[in-house]
């Protein structure tokens, strides 16, 4: 190999690279989806979303517990606080469906994730 | 057939207690002083030819620097570069507890989910003091969306409050779930083995495929443990 073939045919190369590597990968897709890869990421996916919901319910119902035993209004605002987490835990729950980053705000994710849409590739 | 969960149980090595509390050297802290040490042999000894060239420990230890430095340039961006050491500490850390874990007849210390919490509140507190730091009070707007109507601030508020809390908790969670269920799978299956007699072949053959993917999980999930703070960190510098 000569070291002047730089240039445009270096470029040639990496675009076929690229065609070829995207035509494997949709030509094995199948056969991936099938076995080890796609089951793991399911995987995954499915342990966040149950974490999620369960952190969050447990933590608004320690908030609720403390702020109850602060105040002194035993168990009303355990009660309410459970409700609230629950909310949470579904609104991150949506965030990791719909492929939203972590970030706090789900007002300014969805709108980060439209803006990425239309302005990305 | 052995206890599937015996293998997590906490052993005083050198029984101590100071002043009514119990501080014994344990199993847990045996393989923490055990992997901090392993780290810092592996990283000093590996440049310690600083050559330009890098032969093959060299290379390794540079992967991991590489690999780090590109995730919080990534995901954090320049700002970031300053926590890189905090970084880079917390992914070792957790890396070679979680495959230290693997080594038959180890202890993981990953898997205690204390051990993970503390890691993750002292992400959080740091990250929360960097974040009011940086934009004073102004950083308590995150917690309500721009354009919503101020009717909704006693539901909005409390709801993305809870979700921010429960960061350190989620985090820890998920490290702790991921690496027992591994282990608690691993036991199980080579109980079968023993059980089943001529037949183990095939809980054996099982068992290497899991034990594959558990290398795997290890690799992943200090990996995913690492990036969630970084993008806690740039929450707090960037505030969106």
């Amino acid at each position: 190999m000569t070291d002047d073939a730089g240039g445009p045919n270096q470029n040639d190369f990496d675009a076929r690279l690229q065609a070829a590597r995207i035509r494997e990968a949709v030509e094995t897709g199948r056969d991936r989806t099938r076995n080890g890869a796609a089951n793991n990421a399911g995987m995954g996916l499915g342990f966040r979303i149950a974490i999620e919901l369960v952190v969050n319910i447990i933590v608004g119902t320690g908030i609720g517990y403390l702020l109850d035993w602060w105040l002194g209004t035993k168990p009303w605002l355990m009660v309410v606080f459970v409700f609230l987490g629950a909310a949470a835990g579904v609104v991150n729950i949506y965030r990791v469906a719909k492929g939203f980053d972590d970030s706090v705000g789900l007002g300014q994710a969805s709108r980060r994730g439209k803006s990425d849409q239309t302005n990305g590739p | 057939m052995a206890n599937p969960v015996e293998q997590f149980q906490i052993e005083p090595l050198v029984p101590l207690h100071i002043g009514g509390v119990n501080v014994s050297f344990t199993n847990s802290a045996l393989l923490m002083v055990v992997s901090v040490a392993l780290v810092t042999a592996f990283l000093t000894l590996s440049v310690r030819g600083r050559a330009l060239v890098p032969g093959r420990w060299q290379s390794m230890a540079e992967v991991f620097y590489e690999f780090i430095g590109n995730m919080i340039r990534d995901n954090v961006g320049s700002e970031g570069r300053k926590f890189f050491p905090f970084i880079f500490s917390l992914f070792m850390f957790v890396l070679f507890g979680n495959l230290l874990g693997l080594v038959p007849y180890s202890f993981t210390y990953t898997s205690h989910i204390i051990v993970n919490f503390g890691l993750a509140a002292t992400v959080f507190v740091g990250v929360t003091i960097i974040g009011f730091m940086r934009h004073g009070t102004h950083y308590l707007r995150m917690f309500f969306p721009h354009g919503a109507p101020i009717l909704t601030a006693p539901i909005l508020v409390p709801i993305e409050l809870i979700s921010y809390l429960s960061r350190p908790f989620s985090l820890a969670v998920r490290l702790f779930a991921n690496m027992t269920v591994g282990h608690i799978m691993l036991k199980v299956m080579g109980g079968f083995v023993v059980a089943l007699g001529v037949l183990g072949v095939l809980p054996f053959a099982f068992l290497g495929a899991i034990t594959v993917l558990e290398f795997g999980i290890a690799l992943l999930q200090a990996y995913v443990f690492t990036i969630l703070c970084c993008i806690y960190l740039n929450d707090a510098i960037h505030m969106h």
